[in-house]
């Protein structure tokens, strides 16, 4: 089925990637981190609808689940809370341009060289062959992670734990100046370890207000 | 409809196939809309008769008009924007807190075949879903320029994203059990009567979904990002109309949601517990129905968490519950009880 010459696969790839190029250029044009953070949010969910038309749905749905529900959220929370003065942030820009420059140039040669136009087109990659309806993406994910590639998946979990942990043993130390508590004590106090009651001769109120009414009368007379 | 066809030429399968996607979609969201105008009807009794009152009684017989009564209310309020509020993201707000409460409705199925869309990643799915929704809160509570919707902002995301990881890993032991992503396929694996559910072999993560579920959902007592003796109304405190009440239906759409996933995985979907009882969909209400009611109950009986403690419920005791179950069910499947998980 066509539309103007054009399958509608290619139509929606042409939309999501104009979506995409847009958010990933908002994303370092905007001054408004917030802004910046949400553009990149939205640069996920079209990678994310350009990977469903590979037929990579495993992949496409962890994209959104991992970066988009939860790194970048925490993305946000961070920058949400920084006062950023804007005006302090493009102070050093020219004097940063001469060095800026040449690395940002050699970077795009870099990145022309590994993807650029010789190594892409319809007949360098090919498109992925068409599977039966009940094949499924994850199953077969898990398999070849599971077989194929287990000692590179294996050792790049090991490398994440080992981040976790030294993120863990960087950022917790011992303050003195803050309070902490045991759960376990709060939840086996008892009532005589808070509260002390305590008798005493009740005082009336009448007596004290006979009193005052009496040195009133007097000061009076 | 062979006019139709004409009409469109050789595009019609695609209209076909869109018009009806668009009736499905419909035929879903329109009951689940009522259900959700319901469900607050339902809250304010159930309350009421907890705390020996009536709830409301007024607008039609026992009330039942209620929820209509208070839609058109909201409908006919002003929304109001907050003069140093950012305006775009303070409007995108309530509709990044709604889109998400639908959008993961079309992958759940309510009966053998109705299914909306049969995706095999369909659990997976639904997480990356309900984590969107964080971003609602978020982005509420930032545009509002308010210093208590920006509290309550905070104490949620931080929330939703401590609790997303036990309310997953406890779903990890339900497609362990059932070898699938598919929700059809895991309510399929729990057929064979009551003794077959998942809930068994999962009870502590079957309890630890569904407290993370209450607490994903931002409802008591985990509601910090509420919290009105401490922060007024939270991340919606400057929100009016309808804008507040497209918060409203998310939250109450999300209630829903999470109990229909705990039912589908847990508690065996639309199978009927004896063999004698055709399955049927009416189960699946039940079982739905019956997990709202404990979101009333809890409601109407406990006290708010503090919020360190609601940080190490999450972190220090369902995290490692739900890692050494799941440890355990992989162990338990090498040995010949493996039956037992199945």
């Amino acid at each position: 089925m066509t539309f103007f010459g054009l399958h509608f696969q290619d139509i929606v790839f042409y939309a999501l990637a104009a979506i995409l190029l847009f958010a990933a250029l908002s994303v370092i044009t905007t001054r408004n981190p917030v802004y910046a953070a949400l553009y990149l949010v939205l640069a996920f969910f079209t990678a994310a609808g350009i990977w469903l038309l590979l037929e990579a749905e495993f992949l496409a749905i962890a994209l959104v689940l991992v970066y988009v529900g939860a790194v970048m959220v925490l993305f946000l929370f961070v920058v949400m809370m920084l006062d950023i003065n804007l005006d302090k942030l493009r102070e050093g820009f020219w004097n940063a341009l001469p060095i800026a420059l040449p690395v940002g140039g050699l970077m795009a040669v870099e990145m022309v060289m590994i993807v650029g136009v010789r190594n892409f087109g319809a007949d360098k990659v090919l498109a992925p062959p068409a599977h039966p309806a009940d094949y499924s993406n994850t199953a077969e994910l898990g398999r070849v992670l599971y077989t194929d590639y287990l000692l590179p998946f294996e050792l790049a979990s090991v490398v994440l734990l080992v981040a976790i942990v030294a993120a863990i043993a960087l950022t917790l130390r011992d303050r003195k100046d803050s309070k902490s508590m045991n759960p376990a004590k709060q939840v086996l106090v008892k009532k005589e370890d808070r509260l002390r009651i305590i008798k005493m001769a009740s005082v009336t109120e009448s007596t004290s207000v006979e009193k005052t009414n009496t040195e009133a009368n007097k000061e009076t007379k | 409809m062979e006019w139709f066809a004409n009409l469109f030429g050789s595009y019609w399968p695609a209209v076909e196939i869109t018009g009806w996607t668009l009736i499905k979609i419909v035929l879903i969201v329109a009951p689940l809309m009522g259900a959700v105008a319901y469900l607050t009807l339902a809250e304010r009794k159930v309350i009421g008769y907890m705390q020996v009152r009536i709830g409301p009684n007024r607008v039609g017989y026992f009330g039942l008009l209620q929820p209509v009564a208070d839609g058109l209310k909201l409908l006919f309020k002003e929304i109001i924007l907050p003069t140093a509020s950012n305006k775009t993201l303070f409007l995108l707000g309530p509709v990044l807190a709604i889109a998400p409460a639908f959008a993961a409705w079309a992958v759940i199925p309510f009966d053998m075949n109705m299914v909306l869309a049969n995706v095999d990643a369909g659990l997976l799915y639904i997480l990356a879903m309900t984590s969107v929704a964080v971003y609602g809160v978020i982005i509420a509570g930032w545009a509002s320029n308010s210093k208590y919707a920006f509290l309550g902002a905070l104490r949620s995301a931080a929330q939703i994203v401590s609790y997303e990881i036990a309310m997953g890993f406890a779903l990890v032991g339900v497609l362990m059990c059932a070898n699938s992503l598919n929700l059809g396929k895991i309510v399929m694996g729990q057929a064979g009567g009551f003794w077959h559910w998942y809930f068994l072999p999962l009870f502590p993560l079957f309890i630890v979904y569904f407290i993370s579920a209450v607490a994903e959902t931002n409802r008591a007592p985990f509601d910090v990002a509420e919290g009105e003796s401490e922060i007024v109304a939270g991340f919606h405190v400057e929100y009016s109309g309808m804008a507040f009440a497209v918060f409203f239906l998310a939250e109450y759409a999300n209630m829903i949601l999470v109990s229909m996933l705990a039912a589908l995985m847990f508690l065996g979907g639309w199978l009927s517990p004896v063999p004698f009882i055709p399955d049927s969909f009416l189960w699946l209400l039940a079982k739905v129905s019956f997990l709202l009611f404990f979101f009333l109950w809890f409601r109407a009986t406990f006290p708010r968490y503090r919020y360190d403690q609601i940080m190490r419920l999450g972190w220090k005791v369902f995290i490692p519950i739900t890692i050494v179950w799941i440890v355990f069910v992989g162990g338990m499947m090498q040995t010949p009880w493996a039956y037992l998980f199945h």
